[in-house]
């Protein structure tokens, strides 16, 4: 099994090029919102281990939102290159300097403190961002196993629609059979999952021990903070501001342009965090969680309820006191947002609560994004548009992705009848 | 409730089937005075009227309500898709599936000219007369009609000839449901008022966008007071948004290509029907037989209505993407319904919960709308659709619903239910009826759809044309009549 890692540089952007970058990345897509693969200044399609990628200026519209005790004095327009990739980031990054070290300069010279002759490599290294909370929709699925899968089911589709006829009254383990024996004649290469790699397999055990058992060992002192939390927590959920004005149509407009060309989407937000001490080690407290939620429990094809999310990170700026947040999901923004009020509100809260106007919530878990409009409002006004966005799989959702696997691995074993009409069914 | 019903547009609670005769004009506001002069004085039809032999509504665009000079800062006040209106932005056109030959480039109105005003006209009978009687000479001044639509009377059947309008939500005029208990985690019909009428508790028990506006301002103290914020007068209560859409039906095509699948006429409608989701009659394929809060309690309605598809998870006796089950999917806000809270929050968590499949469409009920819709054309049989020389019967639907938050409700049912073709499990296919067949950016079809069949293998067709095309709509605001009479400036009634 091939894991998924990530990857994000940012850097400040010269103030007086920040025009000549937007032209120069709008040069990458074939018309807004829709990138031109093979474009010349970063070829993504050549990158095979990439499942998605985006280029995105980050220029916050909702700074004047902190109150003038927490000014943020020197918050520069960044340009954020991120990804989420299969196998390590690091060759991932070499792999861009010997395929498109070009283009990437050109690219990164709208940036502070990029020189023509500057190790390219190790500015990138500089200028990577970790994120606090990644999710990965399903840990180990591959760009190549993701188009293995999805030729297999167009090929496995067409068989059936050949003969249709011939099926009428078979048994559904007889044809069952019949495809896998077609399938293993001239079906599409399946090619097996690597080895887990076994840096990975030691991280992920102790990651699995040692939270637990640092939880375990904080709980005495977390129990008796508890009450103190409580307290501390619910004066500022009372008082906090909330500040959710409608966004401006143009904004909306700019949004919307780049959105729905396909079946999925990408959502790129920045906003403030909550001033003080409190807010940031709860975050830091919750991102902690939520990370060793992401990595053990939340690993096959479904965020709690939520199961639209290929990809998508928190990652702090500006010494934890901005949040970036970022995604990749099926549909529109609209159902992206029902489907967090109604299945996950709870979740939603317990990161964006902490955030500065986001609408009132009780005790982290309970209203905020409850409350429909503001809670949409919110959403929309911190989003950026994102500038390049690639997905290496156009077309295929979630839900395909998941059947796909499960097609696959339905042509191993044996099944019984009532068994094989359903793997049949999601072809 | 009762007591607000002569605030309220008769729409709201009626289609008015009964008024047999109906033209809609889409109007341009060419003098403003007189416009209002007018709006002040329509005989508009209210709710609280009952059994009426001719009607006349009234509702305005984002545009119209500019034309009539209401000021901008109150026009900002509606929510942003009615603003942008149907046709404002790609992104809005990409989602409800307007592209190809229904692409707003195409349109016969609502893209290049948006209405100020649209007015419903109705009769049981004499409508050219009761048309007379509201195009009067101050009319004429006021505004210009710039296109009339007219309708025909198919007998409660749709051009394709199934009984439309078969099922609607019930809304909650007496407020006898709380919504958000854990009764919601199963499906139900009842749907609060603050779904369809702005200034009401919708569905998450709260208030939908609507302008407020300070009673100071010149009449708005003849406004109804805000609930939500009682210093405050309500421009939107007791009102809702009118989605208008101008659907072209190919009623030879759908036929002709439904009788080349099939073998006989027998088939060739329970093929058609598989498409719809429901019989020519209107009966539904899965047996209504049970009870469903705000279904009704005649034997009648539990036929027809008394049903969800959570028996039917495959699909096999209703296709999962068969036309009304993608409109109204049925479901509850968990799937499995109601199983304690320890199941709730097992499930809430996820934890264990191993199938994926299962969660993709829930909470039908923040996705409902009222539908009002009447056809047009001549009407003709699918016997005589099917014939060569049949000749084109030039017919449709206007549909109309009624919804508070068009967001959320009509454009949600339109993309993620109807156009998308990733609807539940589905792949490869848009709504059999109503898609555009428009292959995705990657190539990927969405002209077919797929029987699924007790062996597991589905039959599927393939390359099927479009049936419906769209050719003009706009978002209006269907206001309450003390609302409407604010904005066309009326001095306060004495």
């Amino acid at each position: 099994m091939t894991p998924q890692s990530n990857f994000m540089i940012a850097a400040p952007i010269v103030a007086e090029r920040e025009d000549a970058l937007r032209s120069l990345l709008e040069t990458m897509n074939l018309r807004p919102g829709v990138v031109d693969q093979q474009n010349a200044l970063l070829p993504f399609a050549r990158f095979e281990q990439i499942h998605v990628a985006r280029f995105v200026i980050l220029k916050d519209e909702t700074l004047d939102d902190r109150s003038p005790e927490d000014p943020l004095p020197n918050a520069p327009v960044r340009l954020a290159f991120l990804g989420d990739c299969d196998g390590d980031t690091e060759a991932l990054l070499a792999h861009f300097v010997a395929q498109a070290a070009d283009g990437l300069r050109q690219i990164f010279s709208h940036c502070e403190g990029f020189s023509a002759d500057i190790d390219l490599l190790r500015w990138m290294r500089q200028h990577s961002l970790k994120p606090a909370t990644q999710y990965v929709n399903w840990i180990g699925r591959t760009v190549l196993q993701i188009r293995e899968e999805a030729a297999l089911h167009a090929a496995l589709r067409s068989y059936l629609a050949r003969h249709p006829a011939a099926f009428d009254g078979q048994r559904p383990s007889r044809i069952r059979d019949w495809l896998i024996t077609v399938h293993q004649v001239n079906g599409p290469t399946l090619t097996p999952p690597a080895r887990t790699p076994l840096r990975w397999r030691v991280r992920q055990l102790l990651n699995l021990i040692c939270v637990p058992v640092a939880l375990l060992l904080l709980s005495p002192s977390l129990l008796i903070y508890a009450p103190v939390f409580l307290s501390i927590l619910r004066r500022r959920e009372t008082t906090d501001p909330v500040i959710t004005p409608t966004p401006s149509p143009a904004h909306v407009d700019a949004l919307s342009l780049i959105e729905d060309h396909d079946v999925s989407n990408q959502f790129s937000a920045l906003g403030s965090v909550k001033p003080g001490r409190f807010r940031r080690w709860t975050l830091v407290f919750i991102f902690w969680i939520l990370n060793f939620s992401t990595h053990h429990i939340y690993t096959r094809g479904r965020l709690a309820r939520v199961n639209t999310i290929h990809f998508a990170r928190w990652v702090f700026t500006d010494d934890k006191r901005r949040l970036f947040f970022g995604s990749n999901y099926d549909g529109s923004l609209d159902t992206y947002m029902d489907d967090f009020i109604n299945k996950v509100a709870f979740g939603v809260n317990l990161v964006f609560t902490n955030g500065i106007g986001f609408p009132r919530t009780k005790f982290l878990l309970c209203g905020g994004a409850k409350n429909e409009l503001p809670y949409k409002r919110y959403l929309r006004r911190h989003q950026l548009p994102t500038q390049v966005w690639y997905k290496a799989y156009p077309g295929l959702t979630t839900t395909d992705l998941a059947r796909n696997t499960m097609i696959r691995e339905g042509l191993e074993g044996r099944m019984t009848d009532a068994q094989a009409q359903r793997w049949l069914a999601l072809i | 409730m009762a007591s607000e019903f002569a605030d309220i547009q008769g729409l709201l609670r009626s289609g008015y089937s009964n008024l047999v005769q109906a033209c809609y004009l889409l109007v341009r506001v060419t003098d403003r005075a007189a416009a209002r002069a007018w709006l002040s004085s329509a005989p508009i039809t209210t709710a609280a009227e009952g059994s009426v032999s001719t009607l006349l509504q009234v509702a305005l665009t984002a545009d119209g309500m500019r034309s009539l000079g209401v000021a901008e800062q109150i026009v900002a006040g509606f929510s942003p898709e009615f603003q942008s209106g149907m046709a404002g932005q790609e992104g809005r056109s990409r989602r409800l599936g307007d592209i190809g030959a229904s692409a707003p480039s195409r349109w016969r109105w609502g893209a290049y000219w948006v209405p100020d005003v649209l007015m419903m006209l109705a009769a049981r009978t004499g409508l050219s007369s009761w048309r007379e009687q509201v195009v009067t000479d101050l009319f004429g001044r006021g505004f210009e009609i710039l296109e009339e639509l007219a309708t025909s009377d198919m007998h409660g059947k749709e051009p394709f000839g199934f009984v439309d309008g078969v099922s609607q939500p019930q809304p909650d005029w007496d407020g006898k449901r709380r919504p958000g208990t854990s009764a919601d985690l199963e499906y139900g019909n009842l749907i609060a008022v603050g779904e369809f009428l702005l200034g009401y508790r919708n569905e998450y028990g709260l208030y939908t966008d609507r302008p407020l506006l300070d009673p100071a301002l010149d009449g708005a103290v003849d406004l109804p007071v805000a609930e939500d914020d009682p210093s405050r007068r309500d421009l939107g209560r007791n009102g809702s948004y009118l989605v208008f859409r101008e659907l072209h039906q190919n009623v030879r095509g759908f036929w002709r290509f439904v009788a080349e699948q099939a073998q006989s006429l027998d088939e060739s409608t329970r093929l058609a029907e598989a498409m719809v989701g429901r019989r020519l009659s209107g009966g539904p394929l899965i047996a209504g037989n049970h009870h469903i809060r705000g279904v009704g309690d005649r034997n009648r309605d539990i036929r027809l209505n008394g049903f969800t598809y959570d028996g039917d998870q495959g699909g096999i006796v209703c296709p999962i993407g068969a036309h009304v089950r993608r409109a109204n999917p049925r479901t509850g806000d968990m799937p499995g319904g109601r199983q304690g809270w320890i199941a709730w929050l097992n499930r809430t968590i996820g934890l264990f919960q191993p199938d994926l499949q299962d969660d993709l469409v829930a909470a039908s009920r923040f996705h409902r709308i009222l539908r009002r819709g009447r056809e047009f054309g001549m009407s003709m049989t699918m016997e005589e659709a099917m014939r060569p020389d049949a000749t084109d019967p030039r017919s449709g639907l206007h549909f109309l619903c009624l919804n508070a938050n068009i967001s959320r409700q009509f454009e949600f049912i339109q993309n993620a239910w109807l156009m998308s073709s990733k609807f539940a499990r589905l792949s490869g296919e848009s709504d059999p009826i109503i898609g555009n067949r428009e292959p995705l950016l990657s190539g990927q079809p969405t002209d077919t759809f797929s029987l699924p069949q007790p062996n597991g293998v589905a039959r599927r067709l393939a390359g099927m044309p479009q049936f419906v095309t769209v050719a003009g709509g706009a978002y209006f605001f269907l206001p309450g009549v003390r609302a409407l009479r604010y904005l066309a400036g009326a001095p306060p009634a004495s």
